[in-house]
């Protein structure tokens, strides 16, 4: 088992993800920012469980629903909350939106708005480190609805032939904007896939951060020490809609978004760390206290920053160095 | 920076497009290790056009990666690979093949840079082969390259000549961004000297392959050829043809082109691909905008029909330009115009 600091690192990463979920859809909400909001509510346990297993040196690619493995693998607050709301410092300088960024400082290959346009990416990253033979694992973020685009089992099948150090984390949380699941594809579990392309697939319990970690942890050393790709099937749920308009009602059962709301990722290791006197009531409230204050600053900055003049650089559009620096 | 072989310093050794090709792809990576190859068959069998032939036993299968047919996943990877330090060289058989990786390239490898304020870079090349001709058919001779310049952020280029081939694909393996080179099968085997050093031909840069004074034919790939065979008939006649070779659709060579237009005043716009939307109608509006009052007549595009590529030879010639069709246009222009 995680020692006690550890498993409350992990609560309070997840606690920033879901405050931060709850910040986006306030300045959606009160039109304070652009395009739209993917929620992550529910989700928290798998970009926490993942990111904290990882070295920092190991990197990731996300999607649309990403904001939270940004957090997790260590973005700055206010760069990112600039961006979703398009400000001129954002982390794409208001290019791309929360569904387009990427920055290597923190090992943030980048995510996209195709689903399952990144996961070759992620793929590639692993090729590299193949090629140069240097030790990074990569991640590649996607979920239920991406795992049947054609260019995932491309990229799969190419992980399990080279022996890349990937981890397919599938977060299934079983609907692709409305159309669910079961309606999707004919198998009950999407890890039985890993199998088709050569190597382990695993479905865990994606509520759970501490199974999450120890799964991303093994699939982690493994990739390291030349034993190949890992597809971990997370199962979770989202409990909002697709998008900031979305209530997710139509299309699904009440009873299954309370159901599943009761099995909050949150509570859950809150509720363990209590039971085993590892934490009190007292220090969880003051714990949150202090992520949403801290939250709260950080936006207020961000919501006084400026937007880019309006203007086009035509400069911006081919790299003119070699190393990319913003 | 040299824009031909004769201004190349060093000696020259005379080669066919795809060995300076070859030539140019050993050269890089012996240079630089992070240059690696993979494509279907380039490995064991040396590439389908023997491009990458003995790559695979000089530098290993750590680097010289056969493939499954994986187009999207290929290019998809190459962009990851490059966004974690490496400059991966893809081969894709056929430009036919490119819209099966439409994603990657447009959505992905174009725009990482810009979306992400310049954060990202995707240093990449993709080779393809491309022509249209007979026995290729709907499906393996496309002449799709206009289609790519819609997306920002790719850069295009298209060798005609061997010293070309070898400096465009040594600068596009350096450039800090994707780049997708086309290479015509009607280019392949044509002999041409090519420097041995350290050669490179800048991207976004056209060569004026003939100087003239009467008319301007801007074409690419293999239309220089036959842009050239038409020039070459029209001398006999008295007509002087400057004929402008793109090298790089993107980005495009703005100057050269409105330099020889405005020197000849007279413009005609050649090109494999489909006229509509096309590369050439990029071009003849590019120069109508810029030299409508000088010019002696109108911009004349003479491109493909807008047709799939057909199988058989009569219907492909029927499809694609023709020197009959260059010099009728050339003499319809020289009329109305007034050559002397």
């Amino acid at each position: 088992m995680l020692d006690t600091a550890k498993r409350k690192a992990l609560l309070r990463q997840m606690i920033l993800v879901r405050a931060f979920e709850e910040k986006l859809e306030d300045l959606y909400q009160r039109k304070a920012m652009f395009g739209s909001t993917h929620s992550y509510r529910g989700q928290e346990a798998i970009a926490v469980g993942v990111c904290s297993a990882l070295q920092p040196t190991d990197l990731i690619a996300s999607y649309h629903r990403g904001t939270g493995h940004l957090i997790a693998k260590g973005a700055d607050l206010y760069r990112l909350l600039c961006e979703c709301m398009g400000k001129a410092d954002g982390y794409s300088k208001g290019r791309g939106g929360k569904m387009h960024m990427g920055d290597m400082a923190f090992g943030f290959l980048g995510n996209t708005g195709t689903v399952g346009g990144t996961v070759p990416t992620a793929t590639g990253a692993a090729l590299a480190a193949k090629v140069r033979g240097s030790k990074e694992v990569v991640v590649s973020f996607f979920g239920d609805g991406a795992a049947n685009q054609g260019v995932v089992h491309e990229s799969m099948n190419l992980a399990g032939l080279w022996k890349l150090p990937v981890i397919y984390v599938c977060e299934n949380n079983q609907y692709a904007m409305t159309v669910s699941f079961e309606k999707s594809v004919a198998i009950k579990h999407l890890s039985e896939r890993g199998a088709a392309y050569g190597f382990e697939g695993k479905t865990i319990d994606g509520n759970d951060v501490e199974a999450v970690y120890e799964a991303t942890e093994q699939a982690a050393a493994k990739g390291r020490s030349g034993g190949g790709a890992t597809f971990l099937e997370c199962v979770t749920y989202r409990w909002d809609g697709h998008f900031g308009g979305d209530p997710g009602t139509g299309y699904r059962p009440k009873e299954e978004i309370e159901a599943w709301k009761q099995k909050c990722p949150i509570k859950r290791l809150k509720e363990n760390l209590i039971r085993q006197g590892q934490l009190t009531e007292q220090e969880f409230e003051k714990m949150s206290a202090e992520i949403y204050a801290q939250l709260g600053e950080v936006a207020q900055r961000a919501e006084a920053a400026p937007l880019p003049k309006k203007e086009v650089d035509l400069n911006s559009v081919y790299a003119t160095a070699e190393v990319a620096d913003g | 920076m040299a824009n031909s072989p004769a201004e190349a310093q060093g000696s020259v050794k005379e080669m066919r497009m795809q060995e300076a090709l070859r030539e140019t792809l050993r050269y890089e990576m012996a240079r630089d290790g992070r240059v690696f190859v993979m494509g279907e068959d380039v490995a064991l069998f040396g590439g389908a056009y023997g491009v990458t032939r003995g790559l695979l036993q000089e530098f290993g299968e750590g680097r010289v990666l056969d493939t499954p047919i994986s187009e999207s996943a290929l290019i998809g990877l190459a962009v990851g690979a490059a966004i974690n330090g490496m400059r991966p060289v893809v081969e894709i058989q056929f430009s036919d093949l490119l819209p099966l990786a439409m994603d990657q390239l447009a959505s992905h490898a174009a725009r990482y840079h810009y979306m992400t304020g310049g954060r990202i870079n995707v240093p990449m090349v993709v080779r393809n082969k491309f022509a249209t001709r007979p026995g290729g058919g709907p499906s393996h001779s496309s002449c799709n390259h206009g289609a790519f310049i819609h997306f920002p952020g790719l850069k295009i280029i298209m060798p005609t000549t061997p010293a070309d081939a070898k400096g465009l694909l040594l600068s596009a393996i350096r450039d800090p961004n994707p780049v997708l080179c086309f290479e015509s099968h009607y280019l392949y085997g044509i002999r041409g000297p090519v420097p041995e050093d350290d050669y490179t031909v800048p991207i976004g840069v056209a060569a004026v392959r003939r100087a003239g004074k009467d008319l301007t034919i801007v074409t690419c790939g293999g239309m220089v050829l036959k842009a050239d065979a038409a020039a070459d008939a029209l001398k006999e006649k008295g007509i002087d043809i400057e004929i402008v070779d793109l090298r790089s659709l993107a980005p495009l060579d703005k100057e050269t082109i409105l330099g020889s237009v405005a020197k000849t005043r007279r413009a005609i716009v050649l090109d494999e691909g489909p006229m509509i939307g096309g590369i050439s109608a990029e071009i003849a509006a590019m120069i109508q905008e810029n030299l409508f009052a000088d010019l002696k007549g109108p911009v004349v595009r003479i491109a493909a029909q807008p047709i799939p590529p057909p199988h058989s030879p009569p219907l492909v010639d029927a499809m694609i330009p023709d020197v009959g069709q260059i010099i009728d246009a050339v003499m319809r222009l020289a009329e109305g115009g007034k050559i002397s």
